[in-house]
């Protein structure tokens, strides 16, 4: 195991490499960082000169390359470098952001395993009952519903809520507009209160989509694995239907729902980006727009490279996971 | 022989023999093309679904010739209620709602139709020659899916449209440049086993060249999942399209799409409700019809396989 987790992680180099380069040169045609410059009122030419020199716009994009991915490895992520914005250095911005859709995404995504689970478990345990039609047209419907449409539907019935809670005397208790700034403070109801007030909305928006995917996939799998010989021969053995469902069925089921999971991540980064937007979170979605936005090579740079290298993570600790629930994969 | 087993396979004997002279007649042959077609109507949902998306395609393509707002149109007063000259009110700048729809629904159905055509004709090329040829080829494009897979798509596509331009078929390469990759795998996967059966061998044999065993015997075989795959190729297509234009990252104003539409008035929910109903309702059952017109090609070629989605 362990040399295989070694091998992978040996191959992924090169790969990440590749892509990296790829996203360099990307950025690097997207557009020049100075563009904007040139059009400011006392820029003469020898000034727009220098500022090229200094960014190192004027060698070549291998060499620019070759220069970010050292700075990068020895641990200088840069600065952005958009005009008019103050200097921020690229590390601390990424990994701020990083923690902030995190706290967002796992909870979300743990909550919608488990519903996701139980209720693909349910509607194939019970298939073709009122309960399974309800589940299996709701993941249907949920599957075709736009994330952002979602989102926004949450966010205003938050509103509306509050606005029921605050017409009753009460406080207002959901927060649509980004996370408190300064943490949670106050006696042990009041962090309860602000916490669940500031997550509810995202994380259920988060979660919907999330749960279409998990109950219709683990229904899938339930039931092919229901449909199995080696289930057969635990029913014909007389071992008791709840038995049957938990330890045998059950345990086999969720195997493809581990790799989903763990491979879902890209997927669940795009729906994180939309609903941080919606909600107006300053995680990694609202990084992303506005450094395309004012147009931030080295903050576009340290994004993707985040990012890509977490996916590579994912993809490793998907395979691994596959071979320890599945004995019958060898890894090696 | 053959065709008569076909049929009853899908369990479309028809009973009532046609009132014709031969009397051994009894069974009809049909080729595969009629058993799908004929499977596929009698899939009333399905049905339904392709009624919505012909309304769809008519509503927005034909429905600007009718209408008499233009989506350019900007001298309507500011956010006009209901009526009769506004049946879906007026935006901000006093744009008819409806035109603004029509148009909308014409850019997403025209790029989520041009990336699943696209993503279809490079996946299948792609996975067929990978899973046919082995080797070389198939380790490539493994490679390059596994380099695709690591950058997210949405910061690719935002990359794009602000470096190049946001015109709608830059949006509609930069999805198919991600969304062949799903096609590939699958037309490979089914190659690797069709490759391996007699009549490719047969094929060969006889000197066949590589794009014609690809091209005549490998895709006929395959035409059933590679339909499906592209139908809910648009599906994806259309959603990840309008999450893009919602991001501003996709398609940019004066150019309009479902996702700059709802990014457009969805602030507006709690006063103007209709103003991101419209929008939203159009969006949901272009999708939910492309999804179940899926469901109902997956039947219709494969009466076997159980109705159990995944």
């Amino acid at each position: 195991m362990i040399r295989y987790i070694i091998r992978r992680l040996l191959i992924s180099i090169p790969i990440l490499l590749i892509g990296s380069f790829a996203c360099y040169v990307l950025v690097a045609s997207a557009g020049n960082p100075l563009a904007e410059m040139r059009f400011r009122p006392g820029v003469t030419e020898a000034d727009l000169k220098a500022a090229e020199v200094s960014l190192g716009l004027d060698k070549p994009v291998v060499v620019r390359y070759w220069n970010w991915l050292t700075d990068f490895l020895s641990g200088d992520w840069g600065q952005s470098i958009a005009l008019g914005q103050a200097k921020t250095a690229v590390f601390p911005a990424v990994t701020d952001a990083l923690w902030t859709t995190g706290r967002l995404v796992i909870g979300a995504e743990l909550l919608a395993l488990t519903l996701g689970v139980s209720v693909g478990v349910l509607a194939a345990v019970r298939q073709y009952s009122i309960f399974d039609y309800l589940a299996t047209s709701t993941a249907f419907l949920m599957f075709s519903m736009p994330i952002f449409c979602v989102a926004v539907i949450v966010k205003n019935y938050g509103i509306q809520f509050n606005n029921v809670l605050e017409s009753m005397g009460l406080d207002r208790w959901l927060t649509t507009a980004g996370p408190r700034p300064g943490g949670f403070t106050g006696s042990f109801g009041e962090v309860i209160f602000k916490y669940t007030g500031t997550f509810l909305l995202p994380t259920i928006a988060l979660m919907l989509i999330s749960f279409a995917a998990y109950s219709r996939f683990e229904r899938a799998s339930m039931l092919e694995i229901l449909h199995s010989d080696f289930v057969r021969t635990a029913r014909a053995k007389g071992i008791s239907q709840g038995r049957v469902i938990f330890k045998h069925a059950f345990r086999n089921a969720l195997i493809p729902v581990a790799t989903l999971f763990s491979l879902n991540f890209g997927a669940v980064l795009s729906g994180a980006i939309i609903t941080e937007t919606v909600f107006g979170w300053a995680g990694m979605g609202t990084l992303l727009v506005s450094s395309v936005r004012q147009f931030d090579p080295p903050m576009l740079m340290g994004w993707l490279a985040v990012t890509a290298t977490l996916i590579v993570l994912f993809n490793l600790i998907a395979d691994v996971v596959y071979g320890i629930l599945d004995p019958r994969i060898r890894l090696g | 022989m053959a065709n008569i087993n076909l049929a009853s396979e899908g369990g479309v004997v028809s009973s009532a023999p046609e009132s014709g002279s031969h009397e051994f007649d009894a069974t009809k042959t049909r080729t595969q093309g009629q058993l799908v077609l004929r499977r596929f109507l009698r899939h009333r949902l399905a049905m339904v679904s392709f009624g919505v998306f012909v309304f769809l395609v008519l509503f927005a393509f034909l429905g600007p010739f009718i209408w008499t707002y233009d989506f350019e149109d900007v001298s309507s007063k500011s956010y006009q209620p209901m009526s009769g000259t506004h049946p879906l009110g007026t935006t901000q700048v006093g744009k008819d709602m409806l035109a603004l729809l029509m148009r909308g629904t014409g850019y997403s159905l025209q790029i989520a139709l041009i990336v699943a055509a696209l993503a279809t004709a490079i996946g299948v090329v792609f996975g067929a020659l990978a899973g046919y040829l082995r080797g070389f080829v198939d380790t490539a494009l493994m490679r390059l899916v596994d380099l695709l897979l690591i950058i997210p798509q949405i910061a690719v596509a935002a990359i794009v449209v602000k470096g190049f331009s946001g015109s709608w078929y830059v949006v509609a390469l930069v999805l198919a440049a991600f969304a062949w990759m799903q096609i590939a795998r699958i037309t490979r996967g089914e190659t690797l086993s069709l490759a391996q059966r007699e009549f490719i061998e047969a094929a060969r044999a006889c000197g066949a060249t590589t794009p014609r065993i690809i091209f005549r015997h490998l895709v006929p075989n395959m035409i059933g999942s590679i339909t499906v795959n592209a139908t809910l190729a648009v599906a994806t297509a259309v959603l990840t399209e309008a999450a893009l234009s919602f991001l501003g990252l996709g398609v940019q104003p004066p150019d309009t799409s479902l996702g700059v539409i709802v990014l457009e008035n969805y602030g507006q929910f709690l006063n103007r409700p209709w103003l991101f109903w419209g929008p939203f309702i159009v969006l949901v059952a272009l999708s939910l019809a492309v999804n179940f017109i899926g469901d109902g090609l997956r039947d219709a070629f494969d009466p076997r396989q159980t109705k159990v989605r995944a």
